[in-house]
């Protein structure tokens, strides 16, 4: 395996959870709703995860639970700022809160086990392409999840019906209830969705990039996750080419370290977010455009008036 | 982002932490603990929670225990150190370098309060006291087993942050492994943080990736050490014996032993005997400790022991002279020992290391 296989490698096994959690908080806040809970649910995702892979013995079924978990978490929330229109910025910060907390409790017994990873899956005949094959064809089954994820919630968004109804929830709730959009049903529909790809997130985090349970091992990627979807200015593409260069952005500052390139350490780790803001400062440039993609109503309470 | 995740945690374990305050009766000591990262990190803070177990054990109903985790360093320490100074702890172990400030700010403004600071050196009121443990004698042995097991002579080393501790660390790796192989090379990366499994991980993938094939790690997770297993390469655990998640992979581990020394501290509140010191005990004390020496060879294993009963016995000491500083410039002459000071403020590296240590 030559250096440059392997350095891809690593940047796609640190992007995927990163492009897990902001494509499901991408179709969240399309509808309107701003869960800053993803890094509360991609815990619960991790520990599940890790938790039913080992009652299990395996770890499909583990990132299924890890979805389940994330979901049926989200639902939570749901109901909080959707039926009882509580704040939603103090009610998803209340999430993050509670996911760290629950999952250190539900994962005391499984500190200092170790996991069970998630193998990859080679696809049969493309994987034997040099080079391309076994980054991009001979992997867990989670990357496939998450590219799939990216062109299916595209092709949702912009191209169905029920896609657009979505979109115009997020846009203006009070027409969209007027034209006879069940806005609550919907919105319900998308924090669950969220919530599930925020719960692959953590199983990925706890089946593939490090299989074990250690608490707080999200380490902050949900928040990363939330500044991608901004980053990406809610366009399912962008989230993936975000995840992607912050990944690589990690990775290579790693490498010029060990290599010992003379920068000093702090300024590369500090690196990634650099990018971030920079890349903010040049989208937003574009105000109209970036004003177009912006859900209007993002992070208002909707309360049908008849 | 990192930071306010912290606080909010904090805050949230510190709701728990007071009102279990409330419940206690005045005659127990009550000693508490400030982390900096999660207990069921099976690495640094795990272990301080293991010596806050055993003083429980040990000291019993006599007295009473409360710890805050994944407190942030910096300013949000004060906040947590000082809730607990407010709700009546008698004394405050703080387990980290970056509380150093913090701790001596609040220990001014409580003087019937102990504190008790790890790895630090500031004692600004009488108070307050510092304890470490010499983990450098451990990393000396484990440069010399490198040394000895690498085929590639190239080790990968992943630091957290450029203080004193983790740079004697890396120096001390260096002297063992160029007693062995005087052209050994260590490659460092900077993490940036204490405790992240992703990125640990990924540090240790990248070391790999260049041609290390012994990794060790002064980070607190045990990500690197599966890597390591995965990619069929050996590692050296931290902090505590992570043997299973490496069976095939971990040559040894320096483990800490808070355990004695928490005992014996609140021991002397209760008895009214507590008296501010400066703490820094090794392996003779058996506050390091070494895991078994396994997935070597026998001569390798005999070597590594052979080293621990000269360090245990005093008959050796990792930093003694002649040693030169990275520009070459005389540090130790021959047969000179490092005092004390000279190691708790050494922002060097030795001559051998390649790469700048970060400012």
């Amino acid at each position: 395996m030559g250096i440059l296989e392997a350095v891809l490698l690593t940047i796609i096994t640190a992007a995927t959870p990163l492009l897990l959690a902001a494509i499901g908080e991408l179709v969240t806040e399309r509808s309107g709703v701003l869960n800053l809970g993803v890094e509360g649910m991609m815990i619960i995702g991790a520990i599940a995860g890790f938790a039913f892979a080992q009652m299990t013995g395996n770890p499909y079924l583990g990132t299924l639970a890890g979805a389940i978990l994330g979901a049926l978490f989200s639902l939570f929330f749901g109901f909080l700022v959707l039926t009882l229109v509580t704040n939603q910025y103090a009610t998803g910060l209340a999430l993050t809160i509670l996911g760290l907390g629950l999952s250190g409790l539900w994962g005391e017994a499984y500190i200092g086990v170790p996991g069970i990873k998630l193998q990859p899956v080679a696809i049969p005949l493309l994987s034997e392409i040099p080079f391309f094959g076994p980054l991009f064809f001979k992997q867990d089954i989670l990357f496939y999840i998450s590219i799939g994820l990216v062109c299916a919630v595209s092709y949702f968004l912009f191209r169905t019906n029920a896609g657009l109804k979505l979109r115009a929830v997020g846009d203006n709730h009070h027409s969209a209830h007027a034209l006879g959009v069940n806005v609550i049903a919907v919105r319900y529909m998308a924090v669950m969705f969220g919530g599930a790809c925020a719960g692959l997130a953590g199983a990925h985090l706890s089946l593939v990039y490090t299989p074990q349970w250690v608490e707080n091992m999200s380490a902050g990627r949900g928040w990363i996750a939330l500044a991608l979807v901004v980053f990406a200015s809610w366009r399912p593409y962008r989230v993936l080419s975000g995840a992607y260069l912050f990944g690589a952005v990690g990775i290579a500052q790693l490498h010029a370290q060990a290599l010992g390139i003379g920068i000093p350490s702090q300024f590369l780790s500090a690196l990634p977010y650099i990018a971030t803001v920079v890349v903010l400062v040049l989208i937003s440039r574009n105000r109209r455009l970036t004003l177009i993609n912006t859900p209007a109503t993002l992070g208002k309470g909707f309360v049908p008036d008849r | 982002m990192n930071t306010f995740l912290g606080i909010a945690a904090a805050f949230a374990v510190g709701l728990a932490a007071t009102s279990t305050a409330l419940a206690a009766s005045h005659e127990k000591v009550k000693a508490c603990f400030i982390y900096v990262g999660p207990v069921g990190d099976f690495g640094w803070s795990y272990q301080h929670d293991q010596g806050r177990l055993d003083v429980e054990e040990v000291l019993g109903d006599a007295v009473e225990t409360a710890y805050l985790e994944s407190v942030p360093e910096g300013a949000d320490a004060e906040r947590a150190i000082e809730r607990f100074a407010r709700s009546s702890c008698n004394i405050i172990f703080t387990t980290s370098f970056g509380y150093m400030d913090a701790t001596n700010k609040v220990a001014g403004r409580f003087p019937d309060v102990k504190f008790e600071h790890a790895t630090g050196y500031k004692r600004d009121h009488p108070n307050i006291s510092t304890y470490n443990s010499k983990f450098y004698q451990g990393r000396y042995i484990q440069g010399q087993i490198a040394a000895k097991m690498s085929e590639s002579g190239i080790a990968g080393y992943i630091a957290s942050f450029p203080i004193p501790e983790v740079v004697m660390g890396i120096n001390a790796f260096i002297l063992g492994a160029q007693s062995v192989n005087p052209d050994f090379q260590v490659k460092i990366v900077w993490a940036n943080t204490w405790f992240d499994p992703g990125k640990e991980s990924d540090a240790a993938k990248t070391l790999i990736d260049q041609g290390a094939d012994i990794i060790t790690q002064h980070t607190d997770s045990t990500g690197p050490m599966q890597v390591a297993a995965e990619r069929g390469v050996k590692a050296f655990g931290q902090a505590s014996d992570m043997i299973k998640f490496g069976p095939e992979t971990q040559l040894t581990s320096i483990i800490d032993d808070w355990g004695p020394y928490y005992i014996e501290r609140v021991k002397a509140v209760m008895e009214g005997t507590w008296e501010q010191v400066d703490i820094w005990a090794g392996m003779a004390e058996g506050h390091v400790v070494m895991a078994p020496y396994t997935n070597m060879p026998e001569d390798v294993a005999a070597m590594a022991e052979e080293t621990e009963q000269k360090i245990i016995s005093g008959e050796f000491e990792s930093f003694t002279g002649p040693i030169n500083k990275q520009d070459g410039t005389q540090w130790l002459a021959e047969g000179e020992k490092a005092t004390e000071e000279q190691l708790l403020g050494m922002n060097f590296y030795i001559e051998g290391v390649d790469g700048t240590l970060p400012e």
